[in-house]
């Protein structure tokens, strides 16, 4: 009798499955090969490939090797397709704004607030920053705002360090608010069992202490940088892009209002986007091709298709000897020391394989308790300042790849999360529990 | 005579007119700029740190880095203008501290301004950058405030007098 060869190893029916650990120790490594590839993959980029390149041929081998069986993985596809969509949209919605002009004016606004004050600036910056990574996530505040503050900080005759980093620091720290403001948070919304105001009311206490002890530490650690005196310079007054600040704003109700009735944000954004591209794409008289591609480049397509290729392979070491790990690491009730065990876990696992792979492997082991889930997302939230490149495979990299050209000359970004890191985590984790206690939702 | 004149955001007005007010006619004055590019590298980690991304040219460090080259050519700019007699740029780009003390090399002086807090007399008038250059110059160093100095009785009172320590023969 010829065997079957099999990645799975998995039993042919109708046998026992009572000694189970060697076939699955075999797929469990093959699994774990396969994410440690993706990973790889995504933090070398060899020759500038996308990574989708290994994510997407590695979840065809999960389920062409039997790991996954094909109806979960498209089960899995099919869960991720309006959070995928989702993303697309948002991105799409965000590169429009700046198209409009609306970074463009929140730093001609942040520059007139702060009057000049380095500290003032930060403040405004501070608001801005959590706004737009609430609204439109966090890749729009790293992409798009972070060189507009710079721009205004210069501008101003400010040191711009302290509003760069603050930047940067409440993509991640900031994302808590809104189940669209992180790629994490929209792979868990649905763990949750919460609406949209109701995941908004649960994280209002948390993203506020977050804010809160973010902004003590900048103060704190910047004082220098934030004490130098500044020349205040006549600012330029800026018209509001007001259709696009509308635009915004109702995109931003409709996704509270359009939930009830069974309407997905990724509609929600996707209408903002058209309402922000139709007028764009009218005066653009003689570029419409050009900026009709420009937008749908902005969508990131590759990025989703990562998403799901990734989604895949985690799912196959999730079936293959994680989900049982994880669960045996997670506590299962959602009291203090539980929500708390459960964010620092999600902060590690955030800073080891970094905070998407972390949240598809963690947030399926603990839904079966909502607050535990919130607990994660703390987590893997805000767990990524710490090492601040996302992972530690990924700083490693970096450092070497820097270490070519110019030497990295300044430690001050893994001394800030070393700081604002453990200190958010405490205090987000308490705001929950509070938030949890005075709860009737949960 | 040599003068190289420090400019940085913020106290930049000060070091040109102090170097205006000091430095001889004849003396050749360099304006130095040096913008350290940890903050945009540092940038385009966090946005490294993003899985999934890509790069495609959507670096917002590289974003930072060409706003902050051209912030260094306008405070140039600005400063000549202000200095208004003939002077020569000079832009590097590394470690502030580092770069400073390296271009003074040769000098006859440096003119440097206080960038810590200004309201009181105190070693942390000075970032540790700053402190840097001072401690390590090599050449005559002025050092200027940006602001107004503050007053003297912004000191702390000395601490009281310790009792003399016993004699022993």
């Amino acid at each position: 009798m010829g065997e079957r060869l099999s990645l799975s190893g998995a039993p042919p029916p109708g046998e026992p499955v009572a000694p189970a650990v060697p076939w699955r120790s075999v797929s469990t490594v093959w699994a774990v090969l396969l994410l440690a590839v993706v990973l790889a993959f995504a933090v070398v980029r060899p020759r500038g490939l996308p990574e989708a390149a290994a994510a997407v041929p590695a979840a065809a081998i999960a389920v062409g090797g039997g790991l996954v069986p094909w109806a979960a993985a498209r089960d899995e596809m099919i869960m991720l397709g309006p959070t995928v969509g989702f993303l697309a949209a948002i991105l799409a919605l965000a590169h429009l704004a700046d198209a409009w002009g609306v970074f463009g004016y929140a730093g001609a606004l942040a520059a007139r607030a702060s009057r000049g004050s380095p500290t003032r600036l930060l403040t405004v910056v501070f608001g801005i920053a959590a706004a737009v990574t609430a609204v439109l996530s966090l890749d729009a505040t790293v992409v798009l705002l972070t060189p507009v503050v710079f721009a205004t900080a210069a501008a101003a005759g400010v040191r711009a360090r302290p509003q760069v980093y603050a930047c940067t620091h409440l993509a991640n720290a900031g994302s808590l608010l809104l189940p669209v403001a992180n790629l994490t948070n929209l792979l868990a919304f649905g763990a949750t069992g919460l609406t949209f105001l109701g995941f908004a009311g649960m994280m209002a206490l948390p993203w506020l202490a977050v804010l809160a002890v973010e902004y003590a530490v900048f103060r704190w650690f910047f004082a220098g940088d934030l004490a130098t005196p500044a020349r205040p310079a006549p600012v330029a007054p800026s018209p509001a892009p007001r259709f696009a600040l509308v635009v915004l704003a109702l995109t931003l109700a409709g996704f509270a209002a359009a939930e009830p009735m069974g309407v997905a944000p990724a509609w929600v954004a996707a209408g903002g986007a058209v309402a922000l591209a139709v007028p764009l794409s009218v005066r653009a008289v003689g570029r419409r091709l050009r900026t009709a591609r420009e937008i749908a480049l902005s969508t990131n397509p590759l990025f989703c298709f990562f998403v799901f290729g990734l989604g895949v392979v985690v799912l196959a070491l999730r079936r293959n000897g994680l989900d049982d790990l994880i669960a045996a690491l997670t506590p299962s009730s959602a009291d203090f020391l539980g929500l708390l065990a459960v964010a620092a876990l999600a902060a590690l696992l955030a800073n080891i394989v970094n905070n998407v792979p972390a949240t598809l492997v963690l947030v399926p082991v603990v839904a079966h308790t909502p607050g535990l889930v919130l607990a994660a997302l703390i987590g893997v939230n805000i767990g990524p300042n710490l090492t601040y490149v996302g992972s530690l495979a990924t700083l490693l990299w970096r450092r070497i790849l820097h270490a070519r050209d110019e030497p990295p000359s300044t430690s001050a970004f893994l001394r800030l999360g070393a700081v604002s890191v453990p200190a958010c985590l405490l205090a987000a984790v308490v705001a929950l529990w509070v938030a949890l206690k005075l709860s009737t939702v949960l | 005579m040599k003068v190289v004149v420090w400019l940085a955001e913020g106290t930049w007005q000060a070091c040109v007119d102090a170097a205006a007010e000091v430095a001889p006619p004849a003396a050749s004055i360099t304006l130095l700029h040096v913008t350290d590019p940890a903050l945009a590298s540092d940038v385009s980690d966090a946005y490294a740190g993003m899985v999934g991304r890509g790069s495609g040219g959507r670096d917002p460090g590289l974003a930072v880095d060409a706003a902050a080259a051209r912030a260094a050519e306008a405070m140039l700019a600005a400063a000549a203008a202000r200095l208004d007699r003939p002077s020569s740029p000079a832009l590097r780009r590394g470690r502030l501290e580092r770069e400073v003390v390296s271009a003074a090399e040769g000098a006859d002086l440096l003119v440097v301004a206080r960038d810590g807090p200004v309201t009181r007399l105190g070693p942390r008038s000075l970032n540790p950058p700053t402190r840097f250059v001072v401690d390590h110059a090599p050449c005559a160093v002025l050092l200027v405030w940006p602001t107004p100095p503050p007053p003297v009785d912004t000191i702390p009172p000395p601490p009281p007098h310790k009792a003399a320590p016993p004699h022993h023969p």
